[in-house]
């Protein structure tokens, strides 16, 4: 009896998949975690103590986008009750957080002279940029397959952040959809300026793309910066080897073959091997095979102590970091003015709320199993019944 | 006694400030932040004047023919002994500042002049920084606001083999330096950028000689407010006032010189830099017209074209000295001239037969200029097979071929007979009497 009420109850509990203002009314009413959020930016100064910046808080401008893609600038609050106010009210269907100002963002002066004071340090990287070297999906799709690249730029990015720049209060959230943002929010990291942010995103920068450019990572020199070197043998070589090989079948097909190919400057090195593959098509080597082999026929002709030309000493690992290596959206961390979406707010077009990443465990991270808005309200239904039954409803 | 004191005046107000003390130490190297309260003759203002501008043009010279930067240093240490150092110090010292503000004021005048002045007085601050003791650089460092402390021998040793895997990875040799500093990030933003410096903890490891790159930028960009500040106050007063004394001296001094020196000997078989641009006009085939062209407007070529086109001045008789003159003061102005160093003067030695396995290249036949296949963005290749019929027509007729011989050629084009072409177009534009020209630009041209 009590077996088949449940069932029932998760009948009608379930919530149909979906993006509204009604939806989004009861997550800002019951989930938004409004108290952590304010006090997160607030950086301690919503304190009572004297070293307290009063002004300091109602100087953060936050954007809200509403239904029918009105956009709302300048929004900013004096205390967490009017943020949480005004995003019950509004129900935006997407927060952004800008940096602190000078002057307060409702400056009814008429001068909006808009000067940042001061801003995390922020990064956003986007799958849909890795598009010319994953072949599972393309454009807004990402899958258990071509993830991983995610995971691996937080792990090179976060141990660089703390390693090399010493920063310490880093957190790292999915964008909702095909990405992840960094936010560092060391106030060390928050003093810089412009030029010392675009020196922190050049410094990350490897892969410099361009319709011109066939080669777009250039390793010079003999060995590798620390850094990239780092990079290199503690993630990406055997996040290649072990992992991308085979999930994106690298080798698999002369067209992906080639692509990899024409990353070595040496045509007869690479005519040499292109013949050889191409003659192996119709061998009985299951496909697992074939890419490990390839790779490995690969890398002995370029490490083979014949190879003395000076474009070549880098070429396996220029091709490891051309398919693996981070790429930024250098734009987003140069500019202390930019916005950033919020973390915990509802991607539109997945319903995927933007959860914070934890960078110590983000190989267990799966972006197809984040919570969604309707999952989410359906827990709360039946949270609800759950809590009435037993009161004997 | 008037002159001096207008010199006085003249430098104070070119400073743009007050009077002081020229901002040097006794025996060290001048900072010229202030105009100095000196008495100099008019005979002086001119003389010293030329001496110090003996010292940047040659200066420029050695730039301009790619010298190393030990080679620099040498050179900059030598032109100073020769022409600006005196038997007692202070005098040097001295003569080293009046003659530098005596050259703002000559230099200040336009912006090409401001350009070449910064650019060289730039120089000759960074060799003679590299050439004084650890002891005044450090002072010197101060002055700039870099009060860099240096790295105790304990620390140096726990990172020393980062620092040498950093040396190694952007080219230098494996020896680490012996002084480093260590500084937190955010003062050297350019060399993080660059992956320059070891960074650990928020902390960069920078070396000395970066140091003094930090040092130069800071005394560049004090020289280039002065600059404009020194040109104020010339148009604004010093110009109509020494109408009849300084200023003519002043304009003759700055039409003296100005820009790279090009001159060489000339030779039967040998062509020189300043003989480019003209006969690329007179006699040079299209391709390599093109070439040239696109150099001059992108301050770059690829790599295809640099072979095509530099194996061609190679064989028109361009020594490699003027070659690597010619290609740094282009491609400088695209990627700067360390880059170049680096990245492009290899091969160009290389060209040569200096590098690698010494291979004396020949410049490219027809036949493999007409099979090449230039992909975007390059430029070499045949143009009589590549360029779409409208940029041929507009090409040619750059050059000056119009009409029935025009047609011809386009003619020829369409029916893909691209040997022979530039002899066509040189004879309709009279230029077949420069037939020795052709000979000795040595391409060749299938009959």
């Amino acid at each position: 009896m009590e077996i088949d009420g449940q069932h029932q109850q998760e009948a009608t509990t379930a919530v149909p998949h979906g993006f509204n203002a009604d939806y989004l009314r009861i997550y800002y009413g019951k989930l938004f975690p409004h108290g952590d959020f304010f006090k997160w930016l607030s950086y301690g100064n919503d304190g009572k103590h004297p070293g307290c910046d009063q002004s300091f808080v109602g100087r953060r401008e936050f954007s809200f986008t509403l239904e029918n893609d009105i956009y709302l600038r300048f929004q900013s609050f004096d205390s967490v009750a009017e943020m949480e106010n005004s995003i019950k009210e509004k129900c935006p269907f997407k927060i952004d957080i800008g940096p602190p100002a000078k002057r307060h963002a409702y400056a009814q002066s008429g001068n909006n002279v808009f000067v940042p004071v001061e801003r995390e340090l922020i990064f956003d990287i986007d799958i849909s940029d890795y598009d010319d070297v994953r072949y599972c999906c393309s454009g807004a799709d990402v899958c258990k397959d071509c993830w991983p690249l995610m995971t691996i730029a937080i792990k090179i990015l976060d141990a660089s952040l703390r390693d090399d720049f010493g920063f310490n209060h880093i957190l790292w959230a999915y964008s909702g959809r095909r990405g992840v943002h960094c936010w560092v929010c060391d106030s060390r990291a928050r003093k810089l300026n412009n030029e010392q942010r675009a020196a922190i995103a050049d410094y990350f920068r490897v892969y410099k793309g361009g319709e011109n450019t066939m080669k777009k990572v250039s390793l010079t020199g003999p060995v590798l910066h620390p850094f990239l070197a780092r990079s290199y043998t503690d993630v990406l070589k055997c996040f290649f080897e072990d992992k991308l090989l085979l999930s994106q079948q690298l080798f698999a097909s002369e067209e992906r073959y080639r692509k990899i190919l024409d990353l070595i400057p040496d045509e007869n090195i690479a005519s040499e091997l292109h013949d050889k593959w191409q003659g192996n098509r119709r061998s009985s080597i299951s496909k697992e095979d074939v890419n490990a082999t390839r790779w490995e026929q690969l890398k002995t002709t370029l490490q083979s102590g014949k190879q003395k030309a000076q474009g070549l000493r880098r070429c396996v690992e220029e091709i490891v970091f051309s398919y693996t290596y981070p790429r930024l959206d250098m734009e987003v961390s140069k500019h202390m003015n930019h916005l950033l979406k919020a973390p915990f707010c509802i991607h539109p077009k997945t319903g995927r709320v933007c959860v914070p990443i934890d960078p110590n465990n983000c190989d267990d991270f799966d972006p197809t199993t984040v919570p969604t808005l309707s999952q989410l309200l359906g827990e709360l239904n039946a949270d609800g019944l759950h809590s009435n039954s037993e009161n004997g409803k | 006694m008037e002159i001096v004191r207008s010199h006085r005046q003249i430098a104070a107000a070119a400073a743009g400030g007050g009077g002081g003390d020229g901002g040097g130490r006794a025996g060290g190297l001048p900072t010229y932040r202030l105009a100095p309260q000196l008495e100099v003759r008019l005979e002086e203002f001119e003389l010293f004047a030329i001496d110090r501008l003996g010292v940047l043009k040659g200066i420029a010279d050695g730039l301009s023919r790619g010298k190393r930067p030990e080679e620099m240093e040498k050179l900059v240490n030598e032109l100073w002994k020769a022409r600006m150092r005196r038997q007692d110090p202070a005098e040097t010292l001295n003569k080293d500042i009046i003659s530098h503000f005596v050259l703002r004021l000559v230099y200040c005048r336009t912006e090409e002049l401001r350009k070449w002045f910064l650019s060289m007085e730039t120089t000759l601050f960074r060799y003679r920084f590299r050439l004084e003791s650890h002891e005044s650089q450090r002072m010197l460092m101060s002055e700039f606001q870099l009060p860099y402390k240096a790295l105790p021998h304990l620390e140096f040793e726990a990172v020393k083999d980062k620092l040498s895997q950093v040396a190694r990875s952007i080219g230098q040799s494996a020896t680490v330096e012996s002084v480093f500093f260590k500084v937190p990030f955010e003062e050297v933003p350019d060399l993080v950028a660059s992956r320059r410096v070891f960074l650990s903890k928020g902390y960069a490891y920078v070396a000395m000689s970066q140091v003094v790159s930090l040092v130069v930028t800071q005394f560049r960009c004090n020289i280039s407010k002065a600059l404009v500040l020194t040109n104020r106050k010339w148009m604004a007063t010093i110009k109509e006032e020494e109408k009849d004394r300084l200023t003519p001296i002043v304009e003759a001094l700055s039409n003296a010189y100005f820009g790279p020196d090009y001159s060489q000997p000339k030779d039967a078989v040998e062509i020189s830099l300043k003989d480019i641009d003209q006969l690329a006009r007179t006699s040079f085939p299209l391709c390599m017209r093109h070439m040239l062209e696109k150099l001059r407007e992108n301050h770059h070529l690829k790599h295809g074209g640099r072979m095509q086109f530099g194996l061609f001045l190679k064989g028109a008789g361009l020594k490699l000295e003027d070659a690597l003159a010619f290609w740094r003061a282009e491609f400088s102005q695209k990627v700067g001239s360390e880059r170049f160093d680096k990245e492009y003067a290899y091969s160009i030695r290389h060209n040569y037969g200096k590098e690698g396995k010494r291979t004396d290249y020949t410049p490219y036949s027809c036949q493999k200029i007409i099979s090449a296949t230039p992909g975007v963005g390059d430029h070499h290749g045949c143009p009589y097979r590549h360029f779409g019929e409208e940029n041929l027509r507009a090409a040619l007729n750059k050059m000056g071929v119009s009409g029935h011989p025009l047609e011809e050629i386009m003619d020829k084009v369409k029916n893909r007979h691209y040997q022979v072409l530039n002899l066509t177009v040189l004879a309709s534009i009279g230029n077949l009497l420069n037939f020795d020209h052709l000979n000795h630009l040595k391409y060749e041209i299938h009959s």
